[in-house]
């Protein structure tokens, strides 16, 4: 299926960003995807007037492991190790619409012809609300990096936007996948025990506890925003099922299609809260990362200290220690630099986001409470038509 | 098919309507008609376009069978109104005409079966007249249940409470106790009294082994506490149709129900008595002689409704089963609401933005409202919505019972007719025998079939005419049960509506506070 998201559906649709996309020099949208089975292919389509590129204006087909390679590549350089790598983009999940389709399929006997059409207009609904979701994460992913001064310089990015032929061939192959699985192993194995020391500067202290609290917690916000708005859903479809009985019973047609609205208010509701904190989860996830890697520096810092001080006893190795110590140290401060920006500057962004998704998020409540409102006061006079004839 | 309307004129001085004037976006026009007044007439039709009303089919409810002089519905008509943006100013003007002089919140109180009955009784009492002239003035109450006893022995006592101005009983109000068994041995000897004469009798609220044995052995959580308020509410609905239909209240056996203090204990109603084995057989019996009769229906009414119960009794076990879904999900609902507002609480502490702090902990607040909102919408989606439908659920078994009663007494009509046949055939071959004992035994025998032959007949037409009557008694009840449950249900999802966009309105500046 072909989805072909227009602008001002894209502007709703951008819900977590903020003030991305705005450099006209380098301009990135996905402006269409496609979906075969489990693969979405996105057009990622770049505009742009700087001079690295060769065109001023294409577009390349590209799947989600293309965006794996590239958030991966970029962690994995040594020159970024001071900034907030964007979070990669989550795999594409239609495995939720999928199960429904799939039950909804097996119940199709049991069901009157125009709850099955009802239902099967939810779904439908439903899986184009996914479809959206990770268009929309994937856009934003690279959003932040066109919108970093920084990293939208990076080489593979510019790879990644340019090159007209399939990537795979760039891409990790098995062993190097595995590899980075163990590296992430090891890697929190270490952050415990860099979390446990001793931190020189204020700010970095308060920023590490700061984030490794408020990580875990909007965690938990996340898990439980999740099962409000399925639970949401449960109740729409029950609405949507009891009003095809009634639908059935009295010749009523039209009122059918009111309760499509209190459906979509679960989704709406959705995308606004629980996405705005499902993608700063990974955010603070990925400044966690950050930190982990300027205490990373720290220690190696220390430990070349260690070393040079031994090496200065044995008087053996000096000079090299010397060297070791000072790149250790320039490291460090460099990434205390850099560090300590992106940290300003994510708390900044993310105050914004989450006014300006909370303020969206209440006015759809509203708007939708006033039209629901309306949905189940019409839900009920179908009670009502139908009890009150009799049998047609 | 003019669209009637009538402003209900009940408690109010009739201000409050529900009249809705729209234009077309495709919605059917409605209005919904309380019906109060013995006249139909409707003063001043609105200016209401008719398209998209009469798509409905015939429109009269189905009462004129009935000679009943107060044909209240004979022109009733409903249409459904779409139009929400219309209806908001006029339902927001105060709640619901009359139906309901109690406040929302208190509709939705655990005592909401006690207020139920009232709003009942105040919205019948103008409704109904009885058909003996006596206006229909009672109102029964079944509350304080109490456990009495230990151990598997203990049983609840309910207090029920009676008050009335029909001259029929000797006080205005009495006040009884009573337990379950009292309320199934009532039944029991209701039913076996009317129901095979065509009378339906309200079936009374079903046992249940496990929600019992829970408060027998003592268990006092919100599961057991629960299944005695579904059971008070269901008893005391249960009294109350009994003592609506006219005939069932003047039975001697209600009146002691609800009069005297002592009641003889009703041991048949046990399911594992003896009483209670005889009649699982008779039960069984029954069906397989149902399905052995095949009765030649002359008369087309009763095979339309009897088909009508039919597709009727499906349809409701089907949205009774989706609303107890719903109930379900929404209790869900508001668990995983109040789950996630803790953790937004939590989450606001721990962030170090002041603004924004304060607005996720405002946030949890908000949710956490909404959470309760929840919860009391699941209650009114149970009490109002589900437990009628269960009620007419096992109310149109009844009707059906009421049916098969009527084809079995034309069976044995049948059988005592062909019966008849036979000894006259046997007695002509008598005449040639010459057995003139024998042959006077014969004539003997013929008469004796003659007079139950006639009296079967009889039985047959007294029971198909009562049960016409009661079939459109049964109706009117239906649609009045359901309006007035409707409407209720509709104020409090709308009342919740309104409440919603109340937190959220006071939401939003705090959202935009964030600096």
């Amino acid at each position: 299926m072909t989805s072909t998201l227009d602008d001002s559906e894209k502007e709703k649709a951008r819900s977590v960003s903020v003030d991305l996309n705005n450099d006209a020099s380098l301009l990135i949208d996905i402006p269409d995807a496609l979906c075969e089975r489990d693969k979405v292919k996105f057009t990622v389509h770049t505009k742009t007037t700087l001079s690295s590129f060769q065109k001023p204006d294409f577009s390349v087909p590209r799947q989600h492991e293309d965006f794996i390679w590239l958030h991966d590549a970029l962690v994995e350089t040594e020159d970024y190790a001071g900034l907030i790598i964007p979070p990669a983009p989550p795999k594409p999940d239609f495995e939720s619409p999928r199960e429904k389709m799939h039950k909804l399929g097996e119940g199709e006997a049991t069901m009157t012809k125009e709850e099955y059409t009802k239902m099967k207009q939810e779904l439908e609904a439903e899986y184009l609300a996914v479809f959206k979701k990770t268009v929309q994460v994937h856009e934003v992913f690279l959003q932040r990096l066109s919108s970093h001064p920084i990293l939208s310089k990076d080489r593979n990015f510019q790879i990644f936007l340019e090159y007209d032929q399939d990537l795979s061939v760039r891409r990790k192959n098995a062993k190097e996948t595995f590899g980075s699985f163990f590296k992430n192993m090891v890697k929190s194995a270490d952050e415990v025990i860099i979390s446990g020391i001793k931190e020189v500067d204020d700010f970095f202290e308060q920023e590490k506890t700061f984030l490794l609290d408020y990580s875990s917690k909007i965690k938990d916000s996340t898990a439980r925003a999740e099962k409000m708005t399925r639970s949401h859903k449960n109740v729409a479809d029950d609405y949507i099922h009891i009003s095809a009985t009634l639908n059935s019973l009295s010749v009523d047609d039209n009122t059918a299609l009111k309760n499509i609205d209190v459906g979509r208010v679960a989704s709406d509701e959705e995308l606004k809260l629980t996405e705005l904190f499902r993608y700063y989860m990974l955010d603070i996830q990925a400044a966690k990362d950050l930190l982990y890697r300027r205490a990373r520096a720290l220690a190696d810092y220390e430990n070349s200290n260690k070393a040079l001080d031994k090496a200065r006893l044995k008087s053996k190795d000096i000079t090299q220690a010397e060297e070791h110590q000072q790149q250790c140290l320039q490291k460090f401060d460099k990434l205390s630099e850099s560090g300590k920006r992106e940290l300003t500057s994510f708390k900044g962004r993310r105050v914004v986001a989450f006014r300006k998704n909370l303020i969206e998020m209440s006015e759809l409540e509203i708007k939708h409470a006033k039209v629901s409102q309306g949905a189940q006061s019409s839900f009920s006079f179908l009670c009502l038509n139908f009890f009150s004839r009799n049998m047609q | 098919m003019a669209a009637e309307m009538e402003p209900p004129p009940l408690g109010d001085a009739g201000q409050t309507d529900f009249r809705e004037i729209e234009d077309g976006e495709g919605f059917f026009v409605s209005t919904v008609t309380i019906l109060e007044s013995p006249e139909p007439s409707s003063p001043d039709p609105p200016s209401m376009p008719a398209e998209g009303i009469s798509t409905n089919g015939p429109k009269q409810e189905d009462i004129s069978l009935d000679d009943d002089p107060e044909d209240l519905f004979a022109e009733a008509t409903e249409e459904v109104s779409l139009d929400s943006p219309e209806r908001e100013p006029i339902l927001s003007d105060g709640p619901s005409p009359a139906i309901t002089p109690v406040t929302p919140t208190a509709m939705l109180t655990p005592r909401m079966g006690l207020g139920t009955a009232e709003m009942f009784e105040r919205s019948l009492d103008e409704l109904e007249e009885d058909e003996s002239g006596d206006t229909f003035d009672m109102h029964i109450a079944v509350s304080d249940p109490e456990k009495v006893g230990d151990g598997m022995n203990a049983y609840m006592g309910y207090k029920v409470t009676t008050k009335t101005s029909m001259t029929i009983f000797s006080k205005n109000e009495t006040t009884v106790r009573r337990r379950f068994s009292d309320f199934l041995g009532l039944h029991s000897k209701l039913a076996s009294r009317y129901l095979h004469i065509g009378y339906i009798v309200p079936p009374a609220p079903e046992k249940s082994i496990v929600g019992m044995t829970k408060v027998k052995v003592g268990k006092e959580d919100l599961s057991s506490a629960e299944f005695v308020e579904k059971r008070r509410s269901a008893l005391e609905r249960y009294l109350m149709r009994t003592v609506k239909h006219p005939i069932l209240l003047k039975d001697p056996d209600v009146m002691m129900f609800l009069e005297s203090s002592e009641l003889p204990r009703a041991v048949s109603t046990q399911a594992l008595s003896g009483a209670g084995i005889l009649r699982m057989v008779n039960k069984a019996a029954d069906a397989v002689n149902k399905m052995t009769i095949k009765m030649n229906e002359s008369d087309a009414w009763f095979e339309e409704k009897h088909q009508q119960f039919e597709n009727l009794d499906l349809q409701l076990r089907k949205l009774h089963a989706s609303v107890e879904c719903l109930v379900c999900h929404r209790k869900e609902l508001s668990v995983n609401t109040a789950s996630f507002a803790k953790s937004a609480a939590m989450l606001g502490n721990s962030e170090d933005h002041t603004a924004l702090s304060r607005a996720l902990s405002q946030l949890a607040e908000v949710e956490e409202k909404i959470d309760q909102l929840h919860q009391d919408q699941a209650y009114a989606d149970f009490y109002l919505f589900s437990e009628l439908l269960g009620d007419y659920v096992r109310l149109i078994t009844a009707v059906k019972g009421v049916f098969d009663h009527r084809m079995k007494t034309w069976s044995k009509w049948q059988d005592t007719q062909l019966l008849l046949q036979k000894k006259r055939e046997a007695e002509s071959k008598l005449q040639f025998a010459n057995k003139p004992d024998k042959l006077q035994q014969a004539q003997d025998e013929i008469k004796e079939l003659e007079g139950k032959v006639q009296q079967g007949e009889k039985d047959f037409e007294l029971i198909s005419k009562t049960i016409r009557k009661e079939v459109s008694r049964f109706e009117k009840e239906r649609v009045k049960d359901f309006k007035v449950v409707i409407i209720k249900y509709l104020e409090s999802l709308v009342q919740t509506q309104q409440q919603l966009i109340k937190y959220w309105e006071a939401f939003l500046p705090e959202a935009k506070a964030i600096a």
